[in-house]
């Protein structure tokens, strides 16, 4: 069964670019998310296998949004895309809940091999 | 703002080109400018700053720039719309890289982009700004950073772990 994904960033032109990327790679991009409250909804309705998530985004940022998904579903797979390159929003991000985190700017590779590792733990979550 | 901080932006820059566009920029020699008379091209993308160090750090670059960086990257909608969200990230994605060097409390707004340059509302009144010119393609683009320590702030130091 295809993975499925849900992207959220402000960003229309990295949504795009993170959608292309992850299609070309057979996973399958169900919802795309501007900021976290819209991010959240979609969550609760489609469950998608992985998430990426920004966190500087208006409306309510993605360390608030890993949160509230996290409420919502504590297996839930959030990849966070972000800029912000120190190491306490890392740390922070991954006590919330999140599985992973890479910086931008990335490359498909770095995306590509982010995406490898985590949906072979949905793999083994669905066995 | 001491100039061995502006390091840290000039690596920012080199890899966001490097990453994106797999292309070496070149960078130029820093320089300083009164706030009064800001560089600008013809976007601009602009990064509040506060907490620790308060003020602004922007992107600005021609269209032709942004327009050949969207379609590097893939996108084939070249939109002014598009092309405001790249410069807005572009300047987001600096300015964010830049906590490895100022740690979490270089707390940074979401993106505004304008055309032209910021006007006096958004640079600090007083003072001069870092502008760090590039050069791409033989475009022309620059960022500008214009940061002040604040005062009575206390960066927090995390402790090393007992062994």
């Amino acid at each position: 069964m295809m993975i499925t994904i849900m992207v959220v960033d402000d960003s229309n032109v990295i949504r795009n670019r993170i959608t292309r990327s992850s299609e070309s790679k057979g996973f399958e991009v169900v919802a795309t998310a501007a900021n976290g409250v819209d991010a959240v909804q979609l969550y609760e309705i489609l469950k998608p296998d992985l998430v990426t998530m920004d966190l500087t985004m208006p409306k309510m940022d993605g360390l608030a949004c890993i949160r509230n998904i996290i409420n919502l579903d504590e297996n839930a797979n959030i990849l966070v895309i972000s800029a912000l390159a120190d190491k306490a929003t890392g740390i922070k991000a991954l006590e919330y809940g999140a599985r992973g985190f890479i910086y931008k700017p990335f490359t498909d590779e770095d995306l590509f091999e982010a995406f490898r590792e985590m949906a072979a733990e949905v793999v083994n979550e669905r066995r | 703002m001491k100039e061995d901080k502006i390091q840290v932006f000039l690596e920012g820059v080199r890899k966001y080109f490097t990453q994106v566009a797999g292309e070496e920029v070149f960078i130029g020699t820093p320089y300083l400018v009164e706030n009064k008379m800001p560089a600008a091209q013809h976007y601009s993308g602009v990064i509040a700053v506060s907490g620790c160090t308060r003020g602004i750090v922007y992107f600005t670059c021609p269209q032709q720039m942004a327009r050949r960086l969207l379609v590097l990257m893939g996108e084939t909608d070249t939109s002014e719309e598009n092309i405001m969200d790249l410069i807005g990230e572009v300047a987001n994605t600096i300015a964010g890289n830049a906590r490895s060097q100022f740690g979490e409390k270089f707390e940074i707004s979401v993106p505004v982009v304008i055309r032209g340059a910021p006007d006096e509302i958004m640079l600090p009144r007083e003072g001069r700004s870092f502008v760090i010119p590039l050069e791409w393609e033989k475009l022309q683009a620059a960022i500008i950073v214009a940061l002040y320590k604040a005062t009575g702030c206390v960066q927090a130091v995390s402790k090393p772990v007992a062994q």
